[in-house]
Order: structure tokens, then sequence, then C-alpha cells
């Protein structure tokens, strides 16, 4: 009782006093007179440098609209205001929650105002707050657009000092997030502007230079473009680049640099078989990914040069042999170390924050690889539990890391070899259908399109997949609103109807359901299209399969074929639904749904006389599959075809140059010789 | 570092060449060779340039200058394997060394194209392919393995074949190789790497041709990059290097040894400021400092006599003896008599002796134009010269020549301009050091380095009418006397102490001076620079304060020395990160 009473009293005199300091520091704000104010923030600006909990009581205490105020007034001495704004730069230095207390109290357009002063101290101030401010994860970019006048104003004081040069760069570098805000920096100049400051000699503005180019120039074809005429004194930018790369050099500058140069080769203004891409670039973001660089420049590393590579086989197969890229990657998958969770509580922590960075990182490059040559996709399922690692990366708690396993799986997939052996061995099916029962959008976009190709038809895991009750799975990819997932489920199907059994495809037109066929039939999406008529030539092809589909589902078959041929469609659909017409007509009885429907046989006849070469070939084919002669009742088909002038077409089509077509011809006129 | 003598090998090699274009070659090469290696000093470790023709198995055929290598065996069977070695071995003062290999054909079809590169030691069986055998490392082109010392292989790379180059690389201070392949490096392939490895290649298929490049062509791979990476390496952690246990100890070591070096110098009045400011003692008394200081500003004026002179005052004994010292101090006078700067021969020329306030900026209260002919800067075969200086001294030559002694002078001039310091690379370091402290701390006169700026400056505008012995007719004829006292103390010398080559050498080199219508202009005039009063001025101040008990060196200057000895013993031993910290690189 007697401790309790001692210590309250005490406390409560302890905290009363820090508010106290802290309150009298806010009061002098409001002195009448101006020189007391001035000291006032002087004495208050050293008061918080480094000291979180002060700053903290200043912001409750109501400082910083004070600050605002006096930072604002054009009375203010001009000493007033540059304090002013030293110590709200002080205050932004502190935590997250100090910022967001910043940015409620409008100290945004406040500073931007200050800009256009003419005292070169007073913006430096200005400008160094705001650079706080704005590298803030929690302060939304938009606020530096809001104002058209903004960025021509910065651009133009980008010429004042080396300090307004850092600080504007480094804003820009940190607020130009998305196409529109690249948009507004490239029109307001900011490549000739910040170019000049590649070659500046503060260390500070060079790198934050670079970086304003690694933001602008990021999936920007225009920008990009541009960039590769820019001279820097005299020289080419990509040479200005390429220095940036040397080995000497800071690893965050030879970073940047790649990036800069990954940027615009991707968007073509460099070709990738450029030196200072195969060279330099590319080597650059090899050594990126190595075990001496810090995990994150390993995460940047990889995904840059995924990114780089991805379209071009040759730096794919120069990065495979790279200093030994394909096991340096697998060290990515080692974290967190054994040895960190022992020793280091502090490394497991940092360890465990970049594991999922470093694995999805890992699948990305891989997937980069191995998209194209097939000894690279032999040399990474090769390296040490690779394919455990995918397959546990499908399941894995992060989407950013399961996204990236399926990439690399689907790129393994392209393999024909892979999908024999590996993909077979280690049942990668089966997390990968489980990951199709409930994923977001971009993960089943990848996982179905993989799934395409475990389905096809030379493909061991194609039967324990059917097992699974894998078609009512593609059947509702179908309905999906997204175009990707239902030419994938539609494609899966095509795939799994190619010589199966009727069972199976019994199964597949009885889980789709016609409706939803003739659906996919009208898909505006071209592919989808393409891929539907692919399943229903898949679904009817030999003899027995073909009548007995036709017999169920006949009349509605023939209506989506009449629509397509009389349709606005591309020469393949069309050739397509020739294809699936002759198809119709190998049929023993589905012969008649043809025969009997004149309107039918004109279109045929329309074909054959075709323009298009690829549709006369395959109207031909089907007129050649109704008159065969060895079936039943192929004479009166025959008499009713010739009736009907189609000997005399075929005649002509004898004649044709182009050999198939005439050969194609010629056996059918033999059915009527014989 | 590797000095005037580099350019032996190169020499001798265009001799036995004798092709101009080769020659183009070979000087592509050794600036090559220079630029990438420069802490290599190629008379004790000679950089590899071209296969030995005589370690190799006889299966293999040079040409090229030893440059391309073919197989001439049957091929059948690993027995028919053959290799060859480079010259030398890769010294651990490249730091990283690199080399390629072309290959230019694969050879004849139906064989397997046995092909491997890489490195070996001294002794290895050459009947073999690199790699195979123990201190052998090869990176093999059929299967692109890697053989460490060993008949098995490891998958290292891809594999290899006409029209590629690869590199390798050897890394001498974590004791590494990788290969490149096209300028694409493959990552390490060997890892603890003994040291005194031969480049080697090793051909088993008849028709195979490669050809080497060992920096006689720019290197497909960008070595520079590498060796960037590693010099930054080296110097952060020079840089980062732990010093001083307790705190403020480093401090004070580095204020004692600035403080040391500045009395040394006799910079008395900084250190005494130094001293002050940093809370020491100085361990010598102020007088003595002043009075070296007094003896070093005359030598470095040039004004050698009076130095001597001032020196026999204040240190009765020290010349007396020491008389190496007198002798070289003599010699330098006579120099400055020629350079017409010593007081002896400037009190001749109308001067003032003892002026030495007024001498600086003073004009030159005459110029009698003695000869003008000797403003020719062509030079003259000394004996041409030698008769036409005496001449215009109207001075009978033969008399002059025979009584003065300077008859045999006339060869001398053939001596070229080479290793006239027998101070060893140390101290040479320490001089070279001195000199840019002093200059740059030319603030005032009190530390005797104005005079010496000035100097130079006087030099510079005097340049055109530079005249022997400042033009007067009395001073030469001084400095003839003078230069046959200096023979006969040299041949009293020889006599009483016995044949001293050094003190011989630097008679003749003085003496050469006279051979030339302009001294100045001329393979010896560098005698007459007077930066060259210097190591002068250093060696009788280290004389002095040895009579003193003090030390010769300061500790400073010692630490130095002792740093440059400290990596020259690192390359002897095979330590490769002395290839990146040079001493020259810190004293700025």
């Amino acid at each position: 009782m007697m401790a309790c009473l001692l210590e309250a009293p005490l406390r409560i005199s302890v905290l009363s006093e820090v508010t106290a300091t802290s309150r009298h520091y806010v009061d002098r704000l409001f002195d009448a007179d101006p020189q007391n104010v001035l000291q006032g923030v002087i004495d208050m600006k050293n008061a918080v440098i480094g000291n979180n909990k002060q700053k903290a009581n200043l912001i409750v205490l109501g400082a910083v609209p004070r600050l605002l105020y006096l930072l604002q007034q054009s009375s203010s001495s001009l000493e007033l205001r540059t304090e002013c704004a030293v110590v709200l730069g002080s205050l932004a230095m502190g935590t997250e929650n100090n910022i967001k207390s910043l940015v409620d109290c409008h100290i945004i357009p406040a500073l931007l105002q200050g800009l256009l002063c003419s005292d070169l101290i007073f913006i430096e101030a200005c400008l160094r707050c705001l650079r706080t401010v704005f590298i803030s994860p929690v302060t939304p970019v938009q606020l530096l657009y809001t104002d058209p006048t903004v960025i021509p104003h910065l651009m133009s004081l980008l010429s004042r000092s080396r300090h307004t040069q850092e600080y504007i760069t480094q804003i820009f570098a940190h607020c130009c997030k998305t196409p529109e805000h690249q948009t507004v920096l490239f029109n307001h100049g900011a490549i000739q502007n910040i170019a000049p400051l590649l070659i500046s000699p503060s260390d500070k503005v060079r790198m934050q230079a670079l970086k304003c180019f690694s933001v602008l120039a990021y999936e920007n074809t225009q920008v990009s473009m541009t960039l590769v005429n820019v001279l820097v004194d005299g020289e080419q930018l990509s040479q200005v680049f390429v220095r940036m790369m040397q080995r000497d050099k800071p690893i965050e500058m030879q970073l940047t640099a790649a990036k800069c140069l990954t940027y615009m080769c991707r968007a073509g203004a460099i070709r990738t078989d450029d030196n200072c891409i195969v060279l330099k670039t590319l080597p650059c973001l090899v050594r990126m990914c190595s075990k001496e660089r810090l995990l994150e420049e390993r995460v940047e590393g990889a995904e840059t040069l995924a990114y780089l590579m991805e379209p071009d086989v040759e730096l794919q197969r120069i990065a495979s042999v790279t200093d030994h890229l394909v096991s340096m990657l697998a060290d990515y998958f080692k974290y967190p170390s054994s040895v960190s969770a022992i020793t280091d509580i502090k490394r497991l922590d940092h360890d465990l924050k970049h594991a999922h960075e470093l694995r999805q990182a890992a699948f990305k490059l891989y997937a980069s690889l191995g998209s194209n040559d097939e000894d690279i996709r032999k040399k990474i399922t090769e390296t040490e539990n690779m394919m455990d690692r995918i397959v546990s990366g499908l399941s894995e708690s992060s989407i950013k890391v399961r996204l990236a396993a399926v990439r690399c799986l689907h790129s393994l997939s392209r393999s024909v070899q892979q999908l024999r052996t590996s993909f077979h061995d280690h049942a990668v099916w089966k997390p990968l259908m489980k990951l199709l029962q409930n994923a977001p959008d971009e993960v089943l976009v990848m996982a179905s399109s993989t799934l395409c190709n475990l389905l096809l038809e030379f493909s061991p895991s194609k039967e324990p997949i059917l097992d699974s009750g894998v078609i009512e799975l593609l059947c509702s990819l179908t309905q999906s609103d997204s175009p990707a997932l239902r030419v994938n489920g539609i494609w899966a199907l095509m795939n799994m109807a190619f010589q199966a059994d009727q069972k199976v495809k019994v199964e597949i037109v009885r889980a789709l359901g016609t409706e939803q066929l003739f659906r996919l039939l009208s898909d505006p999406d071209t592919n989808v299209l393409m891929k539907t008529l692919g399943l229903l030539r898949n679904l009817l092809s030999t003899r027995p399969h073909i009548d007995q589909i036709m017999s169920s589902h006949g009349k509605q078959i023939m209506q989506a074929v009449t629509l397509i041929l009389e349709g606005e469609h591309s020469i393949e659909v069309k050739e397509q639904t020739l294809c699936i017409l002759a198809n119709i007509a190998d049929g023993n009885t589905a012969k008649e749904l043809i025969m009997t429907n004149d309107d039918m046989l004109q279109k045929i006849k329309y074909y054959m006389g075709h323009s298009n070469v690829k549709l006369q070939l395959a109207a031909t084919f089907c007129i050649s599959n109704l008159i065969w002669n060895e079936e039943d009742g192929s004479q009166e088909r025959q008499d009713k075809l010739k009736d009907m002038g189609f000997v005399d077409i075929l005649h002509k089509l004898t004649q044709a140059s182009d050999p198939n077509l005439c050969d194609r011809a010629k056996t059918a006129m033999q059915q009527y010789l014989a | 570092m590797s000095g005037p003598s580099s350019g032996c090998g190169f020499l001798m090699s265009v001799v036995v060449h004798g092709d101009l274009a080769l020659s183009e070659q070979e000087k592509e090469l050794n600036q090559r060779l220079r630029s990438l290696y420069p802490a290599v000093s190629d008379q004790e470790t000679p950089l590899p340039r071209s296969w030995s023709p005589k370690d190799k198995f006889s299966y293999i055929g040079l040409s090229q200058n030893n440059l391309r290598v073919h197989y001439k065996g049957h091929g059948k069977t690993p027995k028919d394997a053959a290799s060859v070695r480079a010259t030398h071995s890769i010294p651990a003062a490249c730091g990283v060394y690199y080399f390629e290999v072309k290959i230019i054909s694969k050879g004849r079809d139906g064989y397997v194209k046995y092909m491997g590169i890489g490195l070996s030691a001294q002794g290895v069986n050459m009947n073999r392919l690199p790699g195979w055998d123990k201190h052998s490392y090869g990176y093999h082109g059929d299967d692109g393995h890697s053989f460490c010392s060993s008949g098995t292989g490891q998958p290292y790379g891809p594999t290899f074949t006409t029209g590629d180059v690869i590199g390798c690389c050897v890394n001498l201070i974590n004791n590494t190789c990788f290969y490149t392949k096209n300028g694409h490096s493959l990552g390490i392939a060997f890892t603890d790497l003994p040291p005194n490895l031969y480049p080697t290649v090793g051909l088993q298929t008849p028709g195979e041709v490669v050809d080497a490049n060992f920096g006689q062509h720019p290197f497909v791979f960008d070595i520079e990059d590498y060796m960037r990476e590693w010099r930054t390496k080296i110097q952060a952690q020079i840089d980062c290097f732990p010093i001083g246990e307790r705190e403020g100890e480093w401090q004070a070591m580095i204020q004692k040894m600035v403080a040391s070096y500045l009395v040394h110098h006799s910079y008395c009045a900084t250190a005494e400021a130094f001293a002050k400011s940093t809370d020491q003692a100085v361990h010598e008394e102020l007088a003595s400092i002043k009075n070296r200081q007094k003896i070093q500003k005359l030598v470095l004026s040039g004004r050698m006599g009076e130095a001597i002179e001032t020196t026999q005052q204040l240190y009765p004994s020290l010349l007396e003896r020491n008389s190496d010292l007198l002798f070289m101090l003599k010699v330098r006078q006579f120099i400055e008599m020629v350079n017409g700067t010593d007081s002896e021969v400037r009190c001749l020329g109308g001067r003032s002796p003892k002026s030495q306030d007024s001498y600086p900026g003073s004009p030159r209260l005459f110029n009698s134009p003695v000869h003008k002919a000797s403003s020719s800067q062509t030079y003259q075969t000394s004996t041409y010269y030698i008769h036409k200086f005496f001449f215009s001294a109207s001075i009978g030559k033969k008399n002059i020549l025979q009584k003065s002694g300077l008859l045999h002078q006339k060869k001398t001039f053939l001596v070229p301009k080479s290793t006239c310091f027998l101070a060893a690379e140390v101290e040479m370091e320490v001089d070279h050091f001195s000199n840019g402290v002093s200059e740059s701390s030319s603030n005032g006169f009190l530390n005797g380095s104005s005079t010496h700026g000035i100097d130079l400056e006087e030099l510079d505008s005097a340049q055109s009418k530079r005249q022997l012995c400042g033009g007067s007719q009395a001073a030469i004829e001084r400095m003839i006397q003078f230069g046959r006292e200096l023979q006969s103390m040299s041949e009293h010398l020889r006599r009483e102490r016995g044949k001293n080559s050094a003190n011989k050498k630097m008679l003749k080199d003085a003496f050469s001076l006279l051979a030339y219508s302009d001294p100045w202009n001329s393979p010896v005039g560098y005698q007459l620079d007077s930066i060259q009063r210097e190591p002068v001025c250093s060696t009788l101040n280290s004389a002095i304060l040895e009579t003193h008990n003090l030390p010769k060196q300061p500790p400073l200057a010692l630490a130095v020395g002792q740093a440059a000895q400290c990596l020259s013993l690192m390359a002897r031993t095979g330590s490769g990160s002395c290839a990146f910290a040079s001493v020259d690189d810190y004293l700025h």
C-alpha cells in the first residue's frame, strides 16, 4: 500500500514534466515577439533531433498547424520560415504515424507552396521535408500530381543546387508508380532535365537520377525509345548506364543501371543481341543473384533477369551457363537456414521476412530460363530437389510464391520429356489440381494452362488426372468471366478429348452440356471459339463416336455449324468448322444429317469455289467423305450430288494449281468412275 | 614498379624475330601486361608470354611465335594425349591472372574431341590432358566437365568447339579459378589452387588447333572489370582493418609519427606548433633542429660549399669520420658549380656570396655571353664538344685535359641514364614521400621549402639563357680546378679504403656533364635538376641525426618503407592481394 502511494505521484510528475516541457516549446510558438518565436523554433529543432518521443509529443500538442502557419505567413522572416521547414522535416523523420499526422495537417500543399519562394535555403528545407514525406509508404503519391503546376516547377528547380537535385529526383523516383505518372513526368521534360545529373559530381544525385530512369522506363516504350537517343556529355545514355554497372560501383548503382537497360531492352529500344545487354547487363544481373549479395538485392536481381530474358532464347541459353546460375538459384530455397535459427534471432527474422520473396523470385527466374530450351529445362529439373520444391511451392500460403511456382511448372511442362518423366514421378498433378480448386484468377490461369499440357495425350499424368474429377472443374472454368480461363478450360478439354475413348467423350459432352457448348461457339474471344471447335472435332472422330454423338446432339451441332459458316469469322474458324463437317460426313448415320440438308450442301459447294485454298480443301474433303464408294447408300449420294453440280466443280478442281487440292479432287472423282 | 628494365624481354624477342609487325604485337602485349599486372616485377617473376617449346609433349607442334598449338599424334587412346605449358608460371603479384584460348579447329571427324584448357604445376606429365593428375586442372571441351587432379570430371560448363574462345582466370587472392566462354563467366571451377601454376593446354585429336592470347590481343571477357571488383574489395579490407585496441591510441601514434617526421626534416616552426597543439614533447633541442634546417636550406638551394662549411662548423667531426659522405657532398658541389648555383662560382660571377636573402628573387647582375653557340640543342660527340668547350675557354685543350684528368670522360656519354641510386627501393619511396610533403607545405620560408619552389621556377625561367657555371670565365676555371681536386680525392679514397663502385659512378656521371654543349638537355642532365638535391640533403640530415643518437629515418618513412617491403614480400610468398594494395595509392 505504501509502495503504491509513493510510486503513483512520482510517475505522474515525470509524465507531466515531459508534456510540460513539450508544451512550453509549443507555447513559445505563439509568443508575440517574433524574435522569441524564432528562438523557440530553433530550440524546438534542437530538442526533437533524434527524439521520437519528443516528436510525438509535439505533434499531439498541436505544433504542426502552428509551424505550418508560421511557414506560410508572408509576414514571417525568411529565417523563421526556414527553421519551421527544418523542424517539420525533423518531425517527418520519426515514425510512420508522424508522417500520417503531417499529411493530415496538409503539409504537402503548404510545402509545395513554399517552393515558389525565391530563397534557395528555404526551398531546400521545404524540399528536404517533402522528400522525407513522399518516400514514406504511408503518403499517397497522388498528392504530388494534384496540382498540375507542381511538376514543371520542380523540373525548373533542378538547376538550383545539388540538394534540390537530390531531393527532387528522389521524390520523382518514389512517386512514379503508374504509366500516367510516367507520362506526366515525361511530358514535362524529365529525361532532358535529369539526364545531365547522371554525371553529377555528387554520388547521391547520380544514384537518385539513375533511379528516376529505372522507374520512368519500366514497361514504357515511349520513354525507352527516347532514352536511347539521349546523349550525356557526348556519350550515349546506354554507355553511361554500362559504366554504372562496373563491378567497383556500389551494388545499388549496378543493379539500378541494369534495370534501366533491361527495361529499355524489353521495350525494344535496345536489341537483345546488343553487347551492352549480352556482355554487360545479363552478367551484372547474374552477379546480383550470387550468395554474396543481400537478400533484397538477390530478389531484385533474379526478378529483373527473369524479365530481361523472358522473350529471348539466346539470352536464356547464355544465362543458363553463366556463373552456375541454375544451381545458384537453388540456394534461394535455403532460407531461413538452419544455422540462422539457432545462432541469431535477428537474422532469423530477416531471413523469414525475405524467404517468400526469395522463393518466388527463384521460381520466376527458373520459369523464364526454361521457357524455350529443352536442355535448360532438363538442367533445371535435375537441380537438387527441384520438383519437390515446386510441388511444395504450389501449396504455400503466399499467393506470390504459388503463382511463381506454377509459372515455373508451366514453363517446364512445355517439355515432352519432363511430362513423361519428372512430372509423373513427382505426381505434380495432385497439388496442381488442389491449386485449381480455390485460387485467384491469376493463379488459375497459369495452373489451368499447365494442366492443358499435362492432359496432352502422351502425358502419363493424363489418366490419374481424369480419375480425379477434372472434367467438372474444367467445365466450370469455361464459364469464367476471364477469357484466359475460358480458353484454358476448353483447351484442356480439347486435349483430353484427343483420341480419347468413348466414355470420356460422353462424359465431356454430358458435363459441359450442349447449351454451354453452343454458348462457347458464340464466344466473343476467337481463341475460345477455335478451341471449342477443336474440342468438337476431337469429339467427332472415329466413326462409332461420330454416329453416337450425332445421334444425340446432331440437330444442335448442325445448327451451330450453319451459324458459324454464315457468320463473320476468320478463315481459320471456318476451316475448322468445315473440318468438323467433314468428320460428320465420315460417320455412317451422321452422313444423312448433311445429305438431307440441302442448305448445308449449298454451303459446301460455295466453299469449294472459295478463293481460299484451305477452305476449298476442307469442303472438298467433306464431299469426298459423302461420296465414298465402299459405304452403304453411296450410289444415291453420288447421284444426288452429281445432280446438284458437284461433279462439275470437282472436275474443275482437278485443274487447280494447288497440288493438294488437285489430288483431293481427283480422288473424289475416282469414286464416280469406280 | 617494374622500372625501366621491364622492356628487356621485349627487346630480346624483337631481336629474335626481327619482324616489324611482330614488334607492334609485342609492344601491345607489353603495354597490356603492364596495365593488367602493374605489381609484377618482370625481372623477378616473368609473365607467361607464349607456350614453351621445351615444356611440351612430342605430339604437340607450335607455330606463330609459339602461340598456336596443333596436335600431331595418333589420337587413338588417352595414351596419345599431349599437353604444353606456358614459358612461365603465373606470378602471385598479378592478383588476378587471365588468358584466353581460341579453338581454331576441333580436329578431324570421327574422333572424340578431347581438348583441355587449364593449369598445371611444373613437372606434371605432359603426356596427359590438363586435370588428370595431381597439381593439374582442366576444363574439357567434349563434355564440358572440369577435372580437378582426377581422371573423372565433374559437370561444370557447356561443351566448346571450333570458333569458341575459352578463357581461364586464376584468382591468386582466394586461390580459385573460373573459366569463360565467349566472354561469359562460367563460375568457379576450382578452389584451393596451389601456387606457381602454368597456363596449360592439352589436345588429343588429329587436326586440333588452338591459339593462345596471353595479352597479345584484347580479351573477349572483360577481365579489367573483374579486377576492379577485387581492387575495391582489397581496398575496402584495408580501409576497414581494425586498428588499436584502446580508443585514442591510434590517433596518438599517428600524431607522434607526424611530429617526429616534422622534426626529422627540421620543419621546426611547424613541428613546434604541431607538438603544442597535440600536446607532445619534442625530443630534440630547438637549436639543434634549427641548425639542421639551416644546412638543409643550403643544400636545397644548391649552395653546397656553404653547406659543407656550415656542417664542418656545427658538427666538426662528422665529415671527417664520414669521408664517403663528404665525397658525395663534394660531387654535388661540383654539379652545383656546373649549374652556376654554388656559392663559390656565384661569387666569381659577381654575386655577393652571402647574399642569402636576396638569392631567390634577385636578378642576375651580369650576363657574359661567352659562347652563344652553346644554345644549339643537338647533342654532339663528346670529343667535339670538349674540344669546343675548352677552345672557347681559351685554354690549351690538351694541356687542360691532362691537367684536369678529364680526358677519359669522352666515353661516358654512352652510359644511359639508369639506376644510379644506391638507395634501396624503400629509400626511394621515402624520398618521394618527403618531396610531396615539403612541396605541399610551402607556406613559409621557415620550413625551408619555399626556396625549393622558387628555385624550380627560376630554373624554368632561366631555361633559355642557362650557361655553364653561370657563364663566368673565372667560375669555369674554378669548376675545372674543383673537378681536379675531386678527382684526386676520389683516388685518395680508393687508396685508403679500396674500390667503391658507387663513388666511381657518381663521379663519372658528374663529369659527364661537361661532355655536352647543353648539359641541362643532355642524357645526364637530370643531375642538374634541383630535385636531385633532396637525396643528398636527406643523407646528410640522417648522418647528423645519427651523431645525436636519433633515428636516421623518421618513423613515418620507416613505416612507409616497411609497407612497401611487406608488399614485395607478399608477392614472393604468393599472397595475391599485394597486387591491389600499392603504397603509392595511399600517398597522395
